[in-house]
């Protein structure tokens, strides 16, 4: 059998695999069979090879990935390229549990005796760990799964010709340059299919191929000594090609290239305290730091400690159902489900199928992000036994551990819009995309600017601000919410480049949002503030 | 499995990483492939080992090997590159095919430089036994160690309830390979290594922080790193607040390099030119040749020293070599890319705009260093009358590159200094500050101690550091 021959039997059983994950995922665009580079059936023998002998070195539990990544990018700056690449990077990375202490090796030499030798250094690496340990790992239970799993798209992004992609980029510039004063611009394309198996010794083996696009756009302006530069939030999302297309770079460079020109004139912001209306362009950034971050409970747990940070989420005993996070009407939700959502899959790297639950629920927090060894940490607290499916690696030399899943707001029941959020407002700041960020390593004080900032006086747009940064503590900010918008301005926003982990790791995820209305945020000027 | 003796395997064995003779003919036999008129080859080759820990115990743990190639085709002034880390015929043809097909598509690029030929390189050493051949139980017994430290000294302040101990040991050995057609040919083994730890108290009032990282493991010192973050967390209980505002610091050389780190962003010379940073001239130019900083700042570049951790030359085989980038406070030279230094006439003092592993900085071999002062960090703080102490810096971002104004958190231990004492803990704050101005209000520059290897900033005491707000993180 041909391995395209037997992809195309893989794909046919996609169907069934999303049928199960219930009507969210149904309502994405329908699947495409995507051939899979040659190799995938070959790996998944491989996979199981390297179970066997990770099983018969002494692992009691043992999980391997094989990966296939490619990645391809595009960036110009006005009217050249400035880097075009692709890159492809192949390998397994095999997990094992001796005694309950984690051991990890992997290696690009995937042959047979490579897996082997592998598996027998990951458990290796367990025994060495058994040495130090104090409290062995429990998995809570998943039920074994057999299956393939593809990201619904309509063109598949790597195969479009790249002077397609290289014309829709200088078409860009082009139209973003004949705006009067702009000086500079940049655009780019990110484009990513990962194709992955995952073998458990409990049974599990499964392939999912995953594809994700990406667009950024920059232009500066430049007059009388001034220097402004605007970039439109162009977020990544699971589709093919057709979501590159809809973005109409070319037919909207002209409109977004003027922002820049406008800021040129725009006014230095008063600093003090201000009402914000936040677009979910810079929204969905906060939702990421101050809610994303402080609710994933290794970070409670201390298992951060050391790098990305912890989390004023702890101890969880005393903040589930118990911490305010804001106002009765917030309602935060993590999922692996949303359609076009880069977190979207069919089981995550554990095979834990994905999920849908409340982090906040009416104001209060609700739960953590968990993994398997997680589940049980919180368990009597929360009364859920099984992982919310949060175990992701970015590639197979690196180890699987607790990652972020889409973190989204929920929309207002009542279908209020952007105007009508502007018109009840008296005086305050419209904040449009996310400029700089920064926070603290337990979430509690972050500071974050935008793009383009519009004063709101007696419910109207007077004029452009600019120096605007917004500092707060988390619990002080998300209370202050007094408004949000209706279902019709839910946006998706997201990032390739959620870092976390030592050595660091870089994962997809996305957060949806309605524009919201926060009362009496410090606001200061950024550029007096030297 | 035995890496003790990695040298002579590395030889024989492509598992571990490839010999300067296996990179050669792999080089050989990729750039036998190419049709372009030009082809470049960078390769990374290389082991890694890490161990995670957390609650005074491994969490996980990780050994790695790979090998990755990157083909850079040029045909005429078009040029593209792909990368792959399977390595059979087959499949290096297909990468050097997608490249030049790549390339073909790909529009004219006016900024395209020849590729390099033949270049001389310092001979510098940078790979050692004692960090490529550390095995996974060494590790452990490493970080088994440090943590026990840190216990030890938990103990010592009878507090009830543990020490809570998280860190990472993490390794890497390996080659970095560029060669060309027109007979380039670059061949670097190199190894480092990298020991953190994070303590924190049990009832979360305190935490401290310590970190090293060198090329030889012997210089790290776990012990002294699990008690240093343990003091530190002691130390540091039970903070209050001290008003936000103005205030003299003392920076380790951990939070003074994460702030003059920015220096080296900003000595591009195609950015200062063009109006976009710290050392662009208002209506044009630069501040080349000005005073932009104290007499006492002296940042430069030199890929023989150890404590720059630098490659001897970039992802071009553009060599690398000592400079020096700001004398005494006067910014002497900026750096020019190739085709920068074209343009403008000037010699090029880096390859191309500073892309791929060791091209970051500046003399296109790694970064820079702030020149050491005489003090030690004690005598900083020994001498100041009223100030803050400061372990290290948290989310460092810009909010604008032409002062490079940054904003950020202290982090794991910030004191407040009185009297040439430090007195208590504060708790942490939010800083906006620029650099520009930070390194123009300089009272003093100290010298790291021997146990921060590798430290590319040393302590300094600076007076009217801005901390905008506190926060309560710990």
């Amino acid at each position: 059998m041909s391995p395209n021959r037997r992809d195309f039997v893989k794909a046919s059983a996609t169907a069934a695999a999303v049928t199960a994950l219930g009507p969210r995922i149904l309502t994405a665009q329908p699947s495409r069979i995507i051939v899979a580079a040659p190799g995938e059936a070959y790996s998944e023998e491989l996979a199981v090879e390297a179970i066997n002998a990770a099983r018969d070195a002494g692992a009691q539990y043992a999980d391997a990935r094989v990966g296939r990544y490619r990645r391809q990018t595009l960036n110009t700056r006005e009217r050249q390229i400035t880097g075009v690449s692709d890159a492809e990077t192949y390998g397994i990375g095999v997990r094992t549990l001796v005694d309950g202490a984690w051991g990890f090796a992997a290696t690009a030499n995937v042959t047979k005796d490579g897996v082997v030798r592998c598996a027998r250094e990951a458990v290796r690496l367990s025994r060495a760990a058994k040495r130090s340990q104090r409290k062995p790992v429990e998995l809570a239970p998943v039920a074994p799964v057999k299956g393939t799993w593809i990201t619904p798209i309509r063109k598949d992004p790597i195969d479009v010709p790249i002077e397609e992609k290289v014309a829709l980029l200088f078409a860009t510039n082009e139209a973003a340059l004949k705006v009067p004063k702009i000086r500079f611009c940049t655009s780019g394309l990110q484009l990513l299919r990962e194709v992955k198996t995952l073998a458990t010794t409990e049974g599990t083996l499964i392939t999912q191929t995953f594809v994700r696009s990406a667009a950024s756009f920059d232009a500066t302006a430049s007059d009388a000594g001034i220097t402004e530069s605007f970039s439109e939030e162009l977020p990544p999302r699971s589709e093919g090609w057709e979501y590159i297309e809809s973005l109409n770079m070319p037919g909207n460079a002209a409109e977004w290239a003027q922002v820049a020109v406008e800021k040129l004139t725009a006014k230095s912001v008063d600093p003090g305290v201000w009402d914000l209306i936040i677009q979910p362009t810079n929204l969905w950034l906060t939702i990421h730091e101050s809610i994303g971050h402080p609710t994933e409970l290794d970070r409670a747990m201390g298992y951060e400690a050391n790098f990305a940070g912890t989390s004023f989420i702890n101890p969880p005993e005393k903040m589930i159902g118990k911490l305010k996070y804001g106002p009765e009407f917030m309602t935060v939700q993590g999922d692996r489900t949303q359609p076009f959502s880069v977190g979207l899959c069919a089981w995550d790297d554990e095979g834990v199928p994905a999920d849908t639950w409340n982090i906040v629920e009416k104001g209060m927090f609700k739960d953590y992000q968990t993994t398997r060894e997680q589940a049980a940490w919180i368990a009597p607290l929360t009364g859920v036994n099984r992982s919310h499916g949060c175990s992701y690696a970015d590639s197979w030399d690196k180890v699987q551990f607790q990652r972020m899943p889409n973190i989204s707001l929920m929309p207002n029941a009542n279908d209020v819009t952007l105007n009508d959020m502007i018109s009840s407002t008296d005086r305050g700041i419209m904040i449009r995309n996310r400029g700089s960020w920064s926070i603290d390593h337990q979430r509690y004080n972050f500071s974050f600017s935008g793009q383009a900032y519009y004063e709101i006086k007696g419910g109207k747009i007077e004029r452009m601000l600019k120096d605007v940064a917004y500092q707060a503590s988390t619990p002080v900010f998300w209370n202050s919410m007094d408004l949000i918008g209706g279902k019709s301005s839910y946006w998706l926003g997201g990032t390739f480049s959620d870092g976390k982990g030592e050595p660091s790791q870089s994962n997809s995820v996305s957060h949806g949002c309605p524009p919201a209305r926060f009362r009496k945020v410090d606001v200061i000027n950024t550029a007096r503030s030297v | 499995m035995a890496p003790k003796s990695l040298f002579a395997q590395a030889a024989q064995d492509a598992a571990q990483f490839l010999s300067r003779d296996a990179a050669r003919r792999l080089t050989d036999r990729i750039i036998s492939f190419s049709k372009a008129d030009s082809i470049r080859v960078n390769i990374t080759s290389g082991v890694t080992g890490n161990t995670r820990f957390a609650g005074g115990q491994v969490t996980t743990s990780g050994n790695t090997n790979d090998t990755s190639v990157t083909v850079l085709s040029t045909i005429g002034r078009r040029r593209a590159s792909a990368t792959t880390n399977v390595l059979d015929d087959e499949s290096l043809r297909r990468t050097v095919d997608l490249a030049e097909r790549l390339a073909r598509l790909s529009p004219e690029d006016p900024e395209l430089m020849p590729e390099l030929g033949p270049q001389q390189y310092m001979p510098i050493t940078n790979l050692f036994e004692s960090t490529a051949g550390l095995t996974p139980e060494q590790r452990v017994a490493a970080v088994t160690a440090l943590i026990g430290a840190g216990e030890a000294i938990w103990k010592g302040a009878n507090a009830p309830g543990a020490l809570f101990v998280a860190g990472f040991l993490d390794t890497d050995a390996g080659a970095t390979v560029v060669a060309n057609n027109k007979g380039l040919f670059a061949y670097q083994p190199s190894s480092s290594v990298r020991l953190s730890n994070t303590a924190r108290t049990p009832e979360g009032t305190g935490s401290g922080w310590a970190a090293a990282n060198a090329r030889d493991w012997r210089r790290l010192d776990p012990l002294y790193l699990g008690r240093r973050a343990a003091q530190k967390a002691v130390q540091s209980r039970a903070a209050l607040a001290v008003e936000p505002g103005f205030y003299t610091v003392v920076l380790e050389p951990a939070a003074a390099a994460q702030l003059v780190g920015q220096v080296g962003g900003a000595l591009n010379a195609r950015a200062a030119e063009e109006g976009r940073n710290a050392f662009s001239m208002r209506g044009g130019g630069t501040r080349l040749g000005q005073k932009v900083f104290d007499e006492r700042v002296t940042f430069y570049s030199d890929p023989a020293d150890p404590e720059v951790l630098a490659d001897p030359f970039d992802a071009e085989g553009f060599p690398a070599s000592r400079a020096v980038w700001i004398e005494n406070g006067v910014l002497k030279q900026l750096q020019y890319d190739r085709f920068w230094a074209q343009r403008k006439g000037v010699n090029a003092t880096m390859g191309g705009g500073g892309r791929g592993r060791g091209g970051g900085g500046g003399g296109g071999g790694g970064g820079i260093r702030m020149r050491p002062g005489t003090k030690t960090l004690d005598q900083l703080i020994a001498e100041t009358r009223r100030g803050i102490l400061v372990t290290h810096f948290f989310y460092t971002n810009v909010l604008d590159p032409r002062s490079m104004l940054l904003t950020g958190l202290t982090r794991d231990g910030t004191f407040l200094i009185e009297n040439g004492r430090v007195v208590r803990p504060v708790k942490n704050f939010r800083f906006n500050q620029s650099v520009m101005q930070m390194l123009n209000s300089i009272e003093e520059i100290g010298k790291p101690d021997a146990a921060q290897s590798a430290s590319p900033a040393p302590p300094m005491r600076v007076t009217d550091f801005n901390f905008a707000a506190v926060t309560d993180a710990v």
